[in-house]
This record gives structure tokens, sequence and C-alpha cells, in this order.
């Protein structure tokens, strides 16, 4: 390594590639000065977009948490049971299927004609199905390594001082997922709010109602306001900056439990 | 061929890993680096190897200086603390590895490595991953591999000190017997002194990066050159105002001249040799190795009144007293 | 006991609500008018060349970030220096940005009208955005980081102990790294590149926004299989859904299977 160009190379490659491209948006978002970024990003449609986006990525967040932490106790705690593996095998689907794909397949059966008799496309409950579609797999397979690799020591210990399974779960199992939840709710976040090939088939895209972040950006590129495209990229990316951080400090302060167990 | 280290010293950032050591070790014998873990005594043998560059000081191997040569053109035998085993070759592949990048006819390596896999008593192993064998079966892997180059020197870092007690000894034995038949010239770094006394022709006791002594294990244990060289090496106690060895001191029931009155205060059984811890009577504490049946001829018990005698025991406390810094 | 089978219903109610009916559906859907309309749907000159375009602008792609990441991965295990944390948190942005956003900075910066360096590129006869080169990055931005995550953790894992050893024994540089180092890496550098290619393959936002979209120029397949359902043609969507879905399903196999032999040496 020392004197080869294997590292001038690699920067070179990576300031190409993602460095100066994001550069350019920077520069872009306040290319009209910070009046005009904030103009843009003021936009009531765009407004409503930034809003529709983040509230339904965190409702798919609280839901998949919630949902993956009991699919990662089927997979780790209940393996006997053959069904888990089914469901095992379905997990990893959303994240090696490609999103438009994902669209395709969630239009298919709760769309127009549906033959299970639910149609939710063009609402907004079909930007919550798809972003728990596509984000499942960050919370089960977070949480389940850990949970496979915990002890079965402490809830024993619990459990042989009178508690009941639910209790030794919420006071001893949990706190140690706690971490990993987390862990996995953020990735499962910051892929929600930047979520366009999926989203775009199934929720109709209809400004104020079913039009998310990344399809109004992509709205914008579309009809070339490049400037607005760009402030409106920034904004969402502090947002799910802001969001991401608040969820890693929330883990830091949850730490010591997890090194305790 | 000999090793001769002049003047080593190493730091990294700001703490000084060592100081100032020199020795030579003779061409076709065994010497070890001894001392407590962190002192620096790997970092000296991994200088050897050219695995790290002195900060200042030159290595030598049969007379040519070496300091400034990549490990590689070196033409050392090095095994690591935990084995490095390359985890995706079998213990036949490991030990071929050297000959094969040496582009060595296919007989002969097959021939050299099967000779190699016997002298370690791994014939019946050749096929197997690293993951299929045992952590001693690991390590003599490790050495075959190292010999398979024949290498001017072979260089052991603690090349026992992940395995359990019994596969040690073992191991120990084995290695001083596989030196007598190789007669390369070694140095072998370990924090267990009995290890070191037991194994080396020479012992070169580094604390805190820098060298206390180097001696014959006799020398090292009979005139050691510090305090903590006398209590590295061995058990030391102190009656008296002197520093002796607890097996050189007598316990008897009767007075004799010189001895010391004191309380038997614990008795510690270890097999073959016995602990008797005694206060004496001006409040001091000090304690007695005895072996053998020594302690039934006496039937002691606790809180007996006995007499520790010192008149075959060797003072110490000359160099006790000389400063180790 | 009760609460294991409700826990159990649940579970099962979930993942197969949101992701095994829906896809026993599509492929339900998409054989339904017969499995030789469903080809020829796909079977046209426009999706072949999707295809086409995608498997070759992918194959490039991995390649690229095959060497990079292998590259950077030693680097960061190997090397402290200053900036190392910025390296790391540049290669793992393309997980945090949209494929939308990465589509604009690609445009920002290559496009010939309202690029930075477009207009140098234009006048030196390369166009980057709305053709090949533009697809070519797009593939390569939005992968970037899982070969670096994959191989980065087995060589720390792996320490340096076995290529001093190799050292020792006498091998150069450029033998420790074939013989030693890259076998070590092999299943995670592997599972690295699957991922790369399992989300070039389904890659829509970025591509939607730089590649042009141009019918048997610069569509790609997963522009192909959407722009049926823009033209009502869902037949056709299913169609193209199922065939890029079994590229999936195969990728997802070898990742598992990848996976299993990766732990054997371990």
């Amino acid at each position: 390594m020392r004197g080869a160009p294997g590292p001038a190379l690699a920067a070179t490659y990576l300031s190409l590639l993602v460095l100066l491209p994001i550069a350019a948006i920077l520069s872009k978002a306040f290319d009209g000065g910070v009046g005009a970024f904030w103009r843009e990003v003021t936009q009531t449609e765009t407004l409503a977009a930034l809003k529709l986006t983040i509230i339904t990525s965190l409702i798919v967040v609280a839901v998949n948490s919630v949902a993956g932490t009991a699919i990662a106790w089927l997979l780790v705690r209940d393996r006997r049971f053959a069904l888990n593996k089914v469901i095992g095998a379905l997990v990893d689907l959303p994240f090696a299927l490609p999103t438009v794909v994902a669209g395709v397949v969630l239009l298919s059966i709760y769309g127009a004609g549906s033959p299970v008799g639910i149609d939710v496309a063009y609402t907004r409950a079909a930007i919550v199905v798809a972003l728990a579609f596509v984000t499942l797999p960050f919370s089960v397979r977070s949480v389940q390594p850990v949970l496979a690799a915990l002890d079965t020591d402490t809830e024993e210990a619990a459990a042989s001082l009178g508690a009941t399974p639910w209790t030794t779960f919420r006071r001893v199992t949990l706190p140690s997922l706690l971490p990993a939840i987390l862990t996995g709710a953020g990735l499962g976040f910051a892929r929600a709010v930047g979520e366009f090939g999926s989203v775009t088939l199934f929720s109709g895209n209809l400004p104020f109602k079913t039009e998310v972040a990344a399809v109004r950006i992509f709205g914008l590129i579309d009809s070339d306001s490049l400037p607005a495209a760009a402030a409106v990229s920034l904004a969402l990316f502090i947002v799910s900056l802001v969001v991401l951080t608040l969820f890693s400090l929330l883990r830091r302060r949850l730490l010591p439990v997890e090194a305790d167990s | 061929m000999s090793i001769e280290v002049t003047s080593l010293a190493k730091s990294f950032g700001s703490s000084v890993a060592v100081e100032d050591v020199s020795f030579e070790v003779p061409a076709g014998s065994l010497m070890a680096l001894l001392g407590p873990s962190g002192g620096g005594k790997s970092t000296v043998l991994r200088m050897i190897a050219g695995l790290e560059v002195p900060d200042a000081g030159t290595v030598r191997i049969d007379g040519e200086d070496v300091t400034r040569l990549p490990a590689r053109s070196r033409g050392i035998g090095f095994c690591f603390q935990h084995y490095a085993p390359f985890r995706h070759m079998t213990a036949w592949e490991n030990v071929a590895f050297g000959l094969k990048i040496r582009h060595r006819p296919k007989a002969e390596i097959a021939a050299r490595v099967a000779e190699l896999l016997e002298l370690v008593r791994l014939s019946g192993f050749a096929d197997r991953y690293p993951s299929q064998l045992s952590g001693g079966q690991r390590q003599r892997m490790a050495l075959a591999r190292a010999l398979a180059v024949e290498p001017r020197v072979l260089l052991l870092d603690e090349p026992f000190g992940a395995l359990d007690a019994q596969v040690r000894k073992e191991l120990r034995t084995w290695l001083r017997e596989l030196h007598e038949k190789v007669a390369v010239t070694t140095v072998l770094v370990t924090h267990d002194q009995e290890e070191a006394m037991e194994v080396a022709d020479q012992i070169a006791v580094i604390r805190e990066g820098r060298l206390e002594q180097v001696g014959t294990p006799a020398e090292c244990y009979d005139h050691p050159a510090s305090e903590f060289v006398l209590t590295f090496l061995g058990p030391a106690t102190r009656i008296n105002g002197a520093w002796v060895r607890p097996h050189d001191l007598a316990l008897s029931l009767e007075d004799r001249p010189g001895a010391r009155r004191g309380t038997v205060e614990r008795i510690v059984r270890l097999g073959f040799e016995t602990r008797v811890e005694v206060v004496l009577d001006d409040g001091t504490d000090t304690w007695v190795q005895l072996a053998g049946r020594a302690l039934d001829e006496l039937a002691l018990s606790l809180g007996a009144r006995v007499y520790v005698s010192m008149e075959h025991a060797r003072d110490f406390s000359a160099v006790a007293s000389s400063p180790t810094v | 006991m009760i609460s294991r089978w409700l826990l159990r219903a649940f579970g099962f109610g979930y993942v197969g609500f949101l992701v095994g009916i829906p896809v026993v559906a599509v492929v339900w859907r998409a054989l339904a008018p017969g499995f030789s309309s469903a080809w020829h749907s796909v079977d046209t000159p426009a999706g072949i060349h999707a295809l086409e375009l995608t498997l070759e602008s992918a194959a490039i792609a991995v390649v690229l970030n095959t060497l990079f990441g292998v590259g950077v991965a030693l680097i960061l295990a190997r090397h402290r220096f200053p900036g190392a944390s910025v390296v790391e948190m540049l290669v793992d942005l393309p997980l945090s940005l949209s494929p939308v956003v990465v589509g604009l900075a690609l445009t920002l910066f290559y496009s010939s009208r309202q690029g930075w360096i477009g207009g140098w590129l234009t006048a030196r006869g390369i166009e980057v955005i709305f053709a090949f080169p533009g697809i070519v990055l797009a593939s390569a931005f939005v992968s970037l980081p899982y070969v670096v995550r994959e191989v980065l953790p087995v060589l720390q894992e792996l320490g340096t102990d076995s290529e001093r050893a190799a050292e020792t024994l006498g091998a150069g540089p450029f033998t420790v790294f074939f013989r030693i180092t890259l076998p070590a890496i092999r299943w995670g550098l592997a599972y690295g590149v699957l991922l790369t290619t399992a989300r070039i393959l389904g890659e829509f936002g970025a591509m939607s926004v730089v590649s042009g979209n141009i019918v048997g120029q610069t569509q790609t397949f997963t522009q192909f299989v959407s722009a049926y359902f823009t033209n009502y043609d869902p037949a056709g969507a299913y169609a193209g859904a199922l065939v890029l879905g079994l590229i999936s399903m195969f990728i997802l196999a070898a990742l598992s299977v990848t996976r299993s032999r990766g732990e054997r040496f371990s």
C-alpha cells in the first residue's frame, strides 16, 4: 500500500462518485441564497410531502419494531415449530426484491380488483403497507442475532424468582434487545424516508394526499426545477439525519444495559 | 547461526516498549525471553523477526546486519502466539506454503512436508483444516510450517500461552527434544519462569522494556542480578532482614543456634510440596517450603510453636538492595 | 401456551399478509394467462434490450465496486489515518440517501446542461446523463457500501497474524494478498458482491432520474417493468416482475449458500 496508487485511486473514485455530486446538491440548494432554499422547502406541497413521509415512516418503524421483534423471537426461540421456517424464508424477500417488483406485487393483491377484497391502492394506507414491506427485514435481522446470542440464564433466573413469562420478557429480555431494536428502527427509517419505487406505483402520488418526499423530488426534477429539487433533497436528508441522531443517542443511553447482559 | 541484538529500542507513540536491550544467542542454543506480560519481550522478538522496525539498535543474524531487511528476507521461522494458521488450508498445505511459494519441485515438497508432519507427530492429520485440530496440534502445525523453509533461526512467541496446563507440560518436553534433533538457534518468549528454566539454555529476563539479566537458568536462579529476578524466578521470603529461598529454610520443633521462634499460622498442601506460613515472635511473617514427607515427620498442626533456621540459606539481601532501575 | 399460539398466529399473519400472499398472488397473476404469454410480454426487443443494458451496467459497476470495496476495506482495516471516519461515512452514505436524490446528485455534477463538469465532458464528446455512463454511475453509487461492509469485519476479525506469518515464510505482498488475504475473505467478498448485484439489478429511483428511459436505448429493466404499469398493461408488469423476482430469489439462495460456506472456516 505504501507508495502504491491504491489510496489515491480510491479517493478519486469516492470523490467522483459520491463526494462531488453530493457537494453539487448542497451548492444547488443554496443557489439563490438561504432565503430561496427556505422558500422552496416551505412550499405547501413540499411541506405536505415531507410531513407525510416522516409520519408514515415513523408509524412503519414503530409497527415493524414490534412485529420484527415478535418474528425474531419466533425464529430464534420457537424454532421447533415447523411453520416458522416459512417465515424465515419469506422475511429476507423484500430485501432482495426490486422495489418496483414490491410495488407491482402489492398492487396486484391490495389494489383494484383485489382477489382478497382489500383495496388500499392510492391511499395513505398504501404508503404504510409499501414501507412496511420494504423495511421488514431490517427490524427482524437486527434483533435476531442479538436474541440468539442472549444467554437464557438470566431469563431462567427471573423465572426461578417467580416471574411470569411475560414479566420475564418485559423486564429481562426486552431491555437487552432494545439497542438492537433501535438499530433496526434506524436502518428502516433511513430506508423508508427515501423510498421511491414501491411507493410510486402503489400510492398514486396525489399531491397533498399521497405524494411522499422522494416522489416530490422526482416531480421537481422532471419539471426541471433543479434548485427546488436540491433544496427538498437537502431538507429530507437533514430531517432523516436528525431522527437517526435521536435514535443513536437513545441507543447510546441504553448501551450500558446491553453491555451488562 | 547466532543472533546478536545491540541497543534495541522501540516506542509506540509515547509509551516506551523496549529500551537499550542487548544480548547474544550462540548458534544452536535456545534462549528464553522471560518477563511479565506487557514487558516488551514480544516486541524484542518481533524486531528480531523484522515484524517491527526498531527505533534504534541493530539485529545481526549469523554476523549479518539484518536490521533493515524485511521479514521475508531474513531466513527466519516465526511462531505466533495464536499460531496464525492459514484457516483455508489443510495442515499439509499450511506446512507446504513456504516451499510452494519458493517453487520447489513437487516431489521435494511432498517428501519434506511428510517428514515435518512426522516430526511434529501430525502425520495422520495432514488433510485436516486448522478448525479441526486441537490447540496443541495447531501449535505443532505452526512449528512444522516455520521449520519447513529451513530457517536460520526459529522465533517462538509465547508458544504454549494459549494451551491448558497439562498440554503445556507435554509440549515443553517435546520442544526440548525437538530442539536437540533440529538444533536450530531458537528464541522463545514466555512469561512462565518454570517453562523458561526447563527449556532454555539461557534466559534473558526483561521487565518494563529493559534487560534485567542474561544467564543460564542456574545462574539466574542462584545469582539473581536484582530483587525482581530473585522474586520472578522462584519463591522468596524475608526473615531476619534477609532475602532467602523458602526451600532453603529449615523448620524444627527444638531450638537451634540462630533459629527464630514463631507460630504456625497456615499449612497449604500443594501435592508434593507443602507451604507452611509462620508468624515470628517479632511479629513479621515468613514461610517455609517443605518437600515430600518432611511435614509428616514434624507432625505440625496449626498454632504449633516452631523454630525457623536459616543456617543453610543464602542471603540475597545484597542483590535485593541493589538498584534495579 | 395460548400466548405462544397467539404469537405464532400474529407472526405468521403479519409476514403472510405483507410478503407471503402478495408474492403468491403476483406469481399466480403472471402465469394466469399461461407461461408462454407471460414470457412474450418480456421477450420483446425493448425488454431484451433493457435486460441487456441492466446486466451490462451491473457487470461494470460490480467490478468497480468490488475493486474499490476490497481496497478501501484493506486500508480501513490495516491503517489508522486521519479522515478514516469520513471515508467510512461517505461509503455508508448511499444507505441513507433516497435513490432519487442519488440521481439528482449525479445529474447536478455530470449533466451536460446543468452539471459542474458536464459541459467540459460534452466538449470532449462524453455524455453521462441520459446515457450508458450515467446508468453505470447510478448503479455504482447506490451499491457502494455492500462490499466494504461485508469485507471489513472479516478483515478485522482475521487480524494480521496470518499475513505476517506468510511474510516470515518468504511471501511478498502480492503472494500474501492472493494466497492468504483473498482466500480468507472470499466468502465475505462473495456475499458482498451478491448484495451489490441484487441492489443494482433492482435499482429504480436513481435510474428514473439519470437513464432517460428511452425505449430500446437507455431504458433499464426495472423501468421496462414499470412502463407496463404506466401503459395500463398489468399483465406485462406481472410477467416482468416475475422475471426480476426469480433473479432475486436466485441471488437470495446464493446468499444463503454463501453464508453457510463462510461459517465453515471460522
